[in-house]
C-alpha cells in the first residue's frame, strides 16, 4: 500500500527499517487492525517490512507456566526481529511481554538485549520516535469514545498514569486523540479497572472473567459513548464478544482505526 | 479454620451466582480502595514513602538473622520471655504451655492473622481453654464458625442484616434491629465481660523493633490494649518477618499502613509494648512456619516485605468479585496467592491462576512487592517442577 510519504519525517527516520509485529490473534481475528497499523506507518513515510516467519510472542505460554514454550517463542521473536531498526506492534500487552518479561527466559541472549529497547507499541512509536504532531491525512470522527486503558499498556508500558500511583496525570491515548477532529473523549468510572480478559485467565476462570467484562462494559456504556477505544485488541476482543453476545450497542474500536480514518467502517 | 480444598474457579463461579450480593461485595471493597486513594493523594511524598518502606524491609530481610538476635537480646533485657517456634504446631504448643502452666481458662485475642495461620483457636479449645476473639470483625466470624474473609476486614463478606441475625441468636439482641450502632454496642458490652474475666491476652504484632526489643500493635478498636492491660499475662505472636531495625523507621510504616489498609491517616491506637506490667508476664513467640524457606527463594522472598495492610485485596478485581472464601489459603487475594503457593503449590495452586495479571496490586502495595509477577512465576515454577 503506497501513499505519499509525509514530508515531516527526517531523512534518518525515513530510511530506518521497521519490522511490523502483528500478534497472532490480530493476524487471525483482527486483520483490519494490522492493515490500519501498516497504512498509518507507510503514510507517514516509514519503510515497513512484515517478516512472514513471525509467530506468537509467547505470552499465553508464559502466563500458563510453560517456560519451554515461552523460551522458544522468545528466541524465535528475537531471531525474526533483531535486525530491524525498530519493531512496532498494535498491542500493548504483547509488546509488554517482549520488553518486560523475556528476561525471565532469555536474559543472556545478546541479540534480545539489543532488540529490547527498539520494540514499541504503535502509539508510543508515533509519539516518542516519530514525534507525531499531525495525522498524515485529516480525520473527522464525530463520535463519543470511552477510553479503555489496557492493564499492561497502562501499568507496564506506562501509557497513562495508573490510578493507584500518586503522580501527575497523563494519558497517551487522550493525547493522540487530540489530533482527531470532532471526537469527544470520555473516561469510565474506575478509569483503569481490568476488563477481565487476562489471556488464559478467561479460560481458567470463565465466570469471573465474564463478570469483570460485563461490569467494565457497563461502565463504558454509562459514559454515553458510542465506542470503547483502546490500544489493545485483546481487551477489545473480550469486551466485543460479550457485547455481541448480549446485543449491546456500544462498539469496541482500536485507536489506529480512528487515526487512519477507518473507524467508521467497522 | 479454612477449607483448604477449595478451588478458586469453582468457588468464584458459585459466589457469582448471587450477582446482587457479588456486586455489593465489589462496591463495598472498592469504596475502601477509593478511601485509600484519597488519603494517599494528600501526601506529596507518598511514592517516596513506598520506596523507603521497600528499602527498609529489603535491607532488614538481607540480614534478618542479625536483627532477630538483636531483637531477642533487647526484649530479654526488658524482662520479656522470648520463644522460637519453627512451625505452627510448635507455636501452638508454646502458647498452650504458657497458658496451661498458669491454669488459664480464658484467653482474649486481638489482631492476629498469625494465630489463624497456625490454627491456634481449635488447638486451645480442644484442650479446654476458651478463646475469645475481641476485634469486632473477628468476633463475628468466630461466632459464625468461619475463617476471616479478609485480613483487615474479616467480616466484609457480611451485610448488617446477617450480623443482626447472628447477634440475635448468639448475644440476644432484638430480632430485626439492624442498626450498626446498636449492634456494635451489644458486641462491646458482651466483650467487656470477657475482658474482665480473661486470664491472659494474646495479640499479634505489626512491627517488632530490633533496637528496642519492643513490639508495636496497630488497632482501631483498642482491644489489644484492654486485652493486655486487664489480664496479667500478655503473649505476642509474630512472624519472623515483622522486624524493623530502629524506632526511627516505624514512622515510615505507620504512615503507610492505615492509609493503605482502610484509608485512614492513622490507626486509632498505635500501642508500644516493651515489658511486662508490674507483677505480670510478657511473652513473645517468634514464628517461622515456612518463612525461612520463602526467604531463601530468590523469586519469592520479597513477599516477606508484606505489612498485611490488605490494600492488594481491596484493589484486586478478582478478589472483589469472588470473596476471600474462594481462596484456599488463610490469606486471600494477591498476597495470599503468592504466600499460599510458596507454602504448598499442590494445595493452593489454583490461587496462582486466580489473576488476570492486571498489576493493580503491585501498584497499591505500600512496600512495592511485585505481586502480579510473583503469581506468574509460581505458575512457571509449578510447570517446571512437573517437567
Amino acid at each position: 500500500m503506497q501513499t505519499e510519504p509525509c514530508s515531516c519525517l527526517s531523512e534518518a527516520l525515513r530510511t530506518m527499517k521497521i519490522g511490523l509485529f502483528i500478534p497472532c490473534f490480530i493476524n487471525e481475528l483482527f486483520p483490519h487492525v494490522a492493515m490500519a497499523t501498516l497504512e498509518l506507518l507507510e503514510s507517514l513515510g516509514c519503510e515497513v517490512d512484515y517478516p512472514l516467519q513471525q509467530s506468537c510472542c509467547g505470552q499465553p505460554l508464559a502466563n500458563n507456566g510453560d517456560s519451554k514454550g515461552a523460551c522458544d517463542a522468545a528466541k524465535r521473536f528475537t531471531d525474526v526481529f533483531h535486525q530491524y531498526d525498530y519493531v512496532v506492534a498494535p498491542s500493548g500487552s504483547c509488546v509488554s511481554h517482549v520488553t518486560h518479561h523475556y528476561d525471565w527466559y532469555i536474559a543472556d541472549n545478546r541479540d534480545y538485549q539489543q532488540l529490547k529497547p527498539k520494540v514499541y507499541e504503535i502509539i508510543e512509536f508515533l509519539q516518542d520516535v516519530l514525534k507525531l504532531e499531525k495525522l498524515p491525512k485529516p480525520v473527522y470522527f464525530p463520535h463519543k469514545v470511552s477510553i479503555h486503558q489496557s492493564c499492561h499498556g497502562l501499568r507496564e508500558l506506562h501509557h497513562a498514569s495508573p490510578s493507584e500511583l500518586m503522580m501527575p496525570y497523563h494519558s497517551r491515548l487522550e493525547d493522540i486523540l487530540k489530533l482527531v477532529d470532532g471526537v469527544e473523549v470520555l473516561l469510565p468510572e474506575r478509569r483503569d479497572e481490568c476488563c477481565g480478559f487476562g489471556g488464559t485467565f478467561c479460560v481458567d476462570e470463565p465466570e469471573l472473567s465474564t463478570a469483570m467484562g460485563e461490569d467494565r462494559i457497563a461502565q463504558h456504556e454509562a459514559t454515553g459513548a458510542d465506542y470503547i477505544v483502546g490500544a489493545d485488541p485483546s481487551c477489545l476482543m473480550h469486551m466485543g464478544g460479550i457485547i455481541r453476545h448480549q446485543g449491546k450497542q456500544i462498539r469496541p474500536l482500536h485507536i489506529v482505526e480512528i487515526l487512519t480514518g477507518r473507524g467508521e467502517r467497522t | 479454620m479454612k477449607d483448604d480444598s477449595v478451588k478458586h474457579p469453582q468457588a468464584a463461579a458459585e459466589f457469582l451466582k448471587d450477582r446482587a450480593q457479588a456486586k455489593w461485595h465489589n462496591s463495598a471493597i472498592w469504596w475502601v480502595r477509593q478511601k485509600r486513594d484519597a488519603q494517599a493523594k494528600q501526601l506529596p511524598e507518598w511514592e517516596e514513602l513506598r520506596r523507603l518502606a521497600r528499602e527498609i524491609k529489603a535491607h532488614t530481610l538481607s540480614q534478618l538473622d542479625d536483627y532477630l538476635a538483636q531483637f531477642e537480646a533487647n526484649a530479654q533485657k526488658n524482662g520479656v520471655t522470648v520463644h522460637w517456634a519453627a512451625d505452627a504446631d510448635e507455636h501452638n504448643r508454646i502458647v498452650h504451655g504458657i497458658l496451661a502452666a498458669r491454669q488459664v481458662k480464658k484467653l482474649v485475642k486481638s489482631k492476629s492473622m498469625l494465630t489463624e495461620e497456625c490454627g491456634l483457636n481449635p488447638y486451645l479449645e480442644q484442650r479446654g481453654i476458651e478463646v475469645v476473639d475481641t476485634d469486632l470483625g473477628e468476633r463475628i466470624v468466630q461466632l459464625r464458625h468461619e475463617a476471616p474473609s479478609h485480613i483487615v476486614m474479616p467480616a466484609i463478606h457480611l451485610k448488617k442484616e446477617q450480623i443482626s441475625a447472628l447477634f440475635h441468636k448468639e448475644l440476644g439482641t432484638e430480632a430485626g434491629n439492624n442498626d450498626p450502632t446498636y449492634l456494635t454496642h451489644a458486641a462491646r458490652a458482651n466483650l467487656r465481660e470477657h475482658f474482665l474475666t480473661a486470664d491472659a491476652g494474646l495479640t499479634g504484632v505489626n512491627f517488632a523493633i530490633a533496637e528496642t526489643g519492643g513490639v508495636v500493635v496497630c488497632t482501631n478498636e483498642g482491644n489489644a490494649d484492654l486485652g493486655t492491660s486487664l489480664p496479667p499475662i500478655h503473649i505476642a505472636s509474630m512472624g519472623l518477618e515483622k522486624i524493623i531495625p530502629k524506632l526511627e523507621h516505624l514512622g515510615v510504616f505507620t504512615r503507610l499502613l492505615a492509609r493503605s489498609a482502610i484509608g485512614s491517616p492513622v490507626t486509632t491506637y498505635t500501642s508500644h509494648f516493651h515489658q511486662p506490667r508490674p507483677d505480670g508476664e510478657m511473652h513473645i513467640v517468634i514464628v517461622d512456619n515456612g518463612r525461612s524457606d520463602i526467604l531463601g527463594n530468590e523469586e519469592f522472598y520479597q513477599s516477606l516485605r508484606c505489612i498485611r495492610c490488605g490494600a492488594c485485596m481491596n484493589t484486586c478485581p478478582v478478589y472483589r468479585r469472588s470473596s476471600g472464601f474462594s481462596y484456599s489459603y488463610i490469606i486471600p487475594g494477591p498476597i495470599g496467592s503468592t504466600l499460599g503457593p510458596s507454602r504448598d503449590m499442590k494445595k493452593h495452586g489454583s490461587m496462582a491462576f486466580a489473576c488476570s495479571t492486571c498489576g493493580s496490586c503491585s501498584n497499591v502495595c505500600p512496600v512495592k512487592i511485585n505481586l502480579h509477577e510473583q503469581l506468574v512465576l509460581h505458575r512457571k515454577k509449578d510447570k517446571e517442577g512437573k517437567q
